[in-house]
């Protein structure tokens, strides 16, 4: 039932599955903007850091799951150490000044990845193929990638396990205390620098979960630092504040974005993947600039 | 002013502020030498106009001032016996003082309930002995049962105060600085919420540090009374006793021997006053 009905879906949804890809990365942007109010540069370094460390760990022998558990570890510590050595310094300074110093961050971990594992690539095997799924492509006439419906299945658990954390535990309720009120956090004893800390350390996991996925497609090189840009357009469309947004927001413009090369790729020329994204964040910049989901600010006296 | 008196510190107080000097930015200087006590079980209202020093006062007790960038550059401040002017607000909260924030500041995007669970923060207890405290914050507002389930910030000015109450109450608190709990309310609202108040006092045993411009009012359910002018203390006393002061009548209750003055011949008559002095 190969045709012009069943090729569209399949661009929509191999659009739909690299989308998600994306969201893994904005959602780290957004953990740590609502919590801190800190646009984090370095989120796509912690990506490439996340991944490096990983594949080093593994190709000197360490077991797969070790080697995640101590990059998962070194991700946390990364987060505590950034909250003591580079925010609480800089409590209480304009948003520009923190994010100038999450720039900072970014070169010294892209200088410390490297610097400790090396600068040559890697290739990184989860052991997920990306190649079509042969069942579906029989029964449907539609190739998608089972590495893609793989990223997507991490994502979806990735998702449910931080919304269950956000909305069912102590901590997480306490995360978004402050990030709806950092003065009322602190008046009811809530402590910002610890919230901060671990903040970032989520945000240290899903980098890692990024990582991983991100390395395996594409392997682990320094280019994987650049995927953070490819979150930004998600961020423009979906809010800053707002992880539902991160998610929507990835598969609208992993969606269009796939659509946008197919069928109007061959009247404007290629490349249209690398700046149809942006030209749609502008675009509804325009006409919703907090976002899809950004929050509502409820003014109310 | 006329009827300054300093308080002399015969027993050892609950809470003691003593000679207390605030500076915002390094160089503002918003209070001169604060001085209040109060004692176990009581309710104490800090009365003054706009820009006293009221929430500033709060804030130094709480140590909510470092976020603010305002610095407690002299005296000391007790609680219980101990030291307390460097302690962090989560210590504070600990050690049982609560600041219920002018403004109330509940925590919009959170229910009134979640709102109430944050209070608790500093309590590692069980979800059993959460409920029960729930329980008893609904017991004293009924109407936060009704709207548990709603944003906070949906909820109205007088719901959001009675959560910014109960989200306190949820830290077991031996003393809370209140801080303009009237504002932009209705009075007959003002009235209730102030009922609740005093019988927290009375039952719970909390003891309140009450910030207000509504000297009527708060005159009225306090025990004792200090009035900040321009970042000191200008007079002190029972609040029976200060609520005949024809002073405070004058000024801050607008009534005067010749009936009641508009607001602007008080001003124009207390800029004088101080101008004279
Ligand atoms: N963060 C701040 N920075 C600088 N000045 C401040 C700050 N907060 C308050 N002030 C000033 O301190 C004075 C006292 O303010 P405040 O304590 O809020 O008074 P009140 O609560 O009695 O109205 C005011 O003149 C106000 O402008
Ligand atoms: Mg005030």
């Amino acid at each position: 039932m190969a045709g012009p009905v069943s090729f569209f879906f399949e661009v929509l949804f191999s659009g739909l599955l690299a989308g998600v890809m994306y969201s893994l990365v904005a959602l780290g942007f957004v953990l740590i903007y609502k919590a801190s109010g800190v646009f984090n540069f370095a989120q796509g370094a912690m990506v490439f850091f996340a991944a490096l460390t990983f594949v080093s760990l593994v190709e000197r022998g360490v077991n797969f799951w070790l080697a995640m558990a101590i990059t998962l570890a070194v991700m946390i510590l990364l987060g505590i150490l950034t909250e003591r050595v580079v925010l609480r310094p800089l409590i209480n300074q304009p948003p520009i000044t923190l994010f100038m110093a999450t720039i900072g961050l970014t070169f010294f971990l892209e200088g410390l990845s490297q610097g400790i594992w090396g600068a040559q690539p890697h290739g990184l095997d989860i052991g997920i193929r990306d190649e079509p799924m042969e069942w579906l492509a029989d029964r449907t006439g539609m190739f998608l990638s089972q590495f893609d419906l793989f990223a997507s299945g991490i994502a979806a658990v990735l998702v449910t396990v931080l919304a269950l954390f956000f909305q069912r535990t102590r901590i997480g309720r306490a995360l978004r205390a402050v990030a709806d009120d950092h003065q009322a956090a602190l008046a009811v004893g809530i402590p910002l620098k610890h919230i901060w800390a671990i903040v970032w350390a989520v945000a240290g996991f899903v980098a890692l979960v990024a990582g991983l996925l991100w390395g395996a497609r594409t392997g682990v090189q320094y280019a994987l630092t650049f995927v953070a840009l490819k979150a930004l357009p998600v961020l423009i469309l979906g809010g800053f504040e707002s992880i539902a947004g991160a998610i929507v927001g990835g598969l609208i413009i992993g969606a269009s974005e796939k659509l946008a090369e197919v069928y109007l790729g061959p009247y404007v020329g290629g490349g249209i993947e690398s700046w149809f994204p942006y030209v749609l964040a502008l675009a509804f910049l325009l006409f919703r600039p907090e976002g899809l989901f950004g929050e509502k600010h409820i003014d109310r006296v | 002013m006329s009827a300054v008196i300093t308080p002399q510190p015969a027993v050892q107080a609950y809470l003691t502020v003593n000679n207390v000097e605030v500076i915002y930015d390094h160089v503002i200087l918003v209070l001169k030498g604060v001085s209040l006590q109060v004692q176990k079980g009581q309710i104490v209202a800090l009365l003054g106009a706009n820009g006293a020093g009221k929430t500033t006062t709060l804030k130094a007790i709480s140590n909510l001032l470092r976020a603010e960038r305002g610095e407690v550059t002299k005296g000391s401040i007790e609680f219980d016996g101990r030291r307390v002017d460097q302690l962090t607000p989560n210590e504070l909260v600990r050690l049982g003082v609560c600041q219920v924030m002018e403004g109330r500041h509940c925590f919009q995007h959170l229910t009134v309930e979640e709102n109430l669970l944050t209070g608790a923060f500093t309590r590692s207890v069980g979800r059993a002995e959460l409920r029960r405290d729930l329980e008893l914050v609904y017991e004293y507002f009924p109407r936060l049962k009704e709207r548990r389930g709603s944003l906070a910030g949906y909820t109205s000015g007088g719901e959001q105060q009675m959560t910014a109450i109960g989200r306190a109450l949820m830290a077991h608190p031996k003393m809370i600085l209140l801080d303009e709990p009237s504002m932009g309310l209705a009075p007959q609202l003002v009235e209730e919420i102030f009922g609740i108040v005093k019988s927290l006092n009375e039952k719970e045993g909390v003891s309140i540090l009450l910030a207000e411009q509504n000297t009527n009012i708060a005159l009225r359910f306090a025990d004792y009374g200090y009035i900040l002018e321009n970042g000191r203390v200008v007079m002190d006393g029972a609040a029976a006793s200060l609520a005949q002061n024809e002073d405070v009548k004058e000024f801050y209750l607008g009534l005067s021997a010749g009936g009641r003055k508009s607001f602007r011949d008080t001003k124009f008559y207390r800029r004088r006053k101080r101008w004279l002095s």
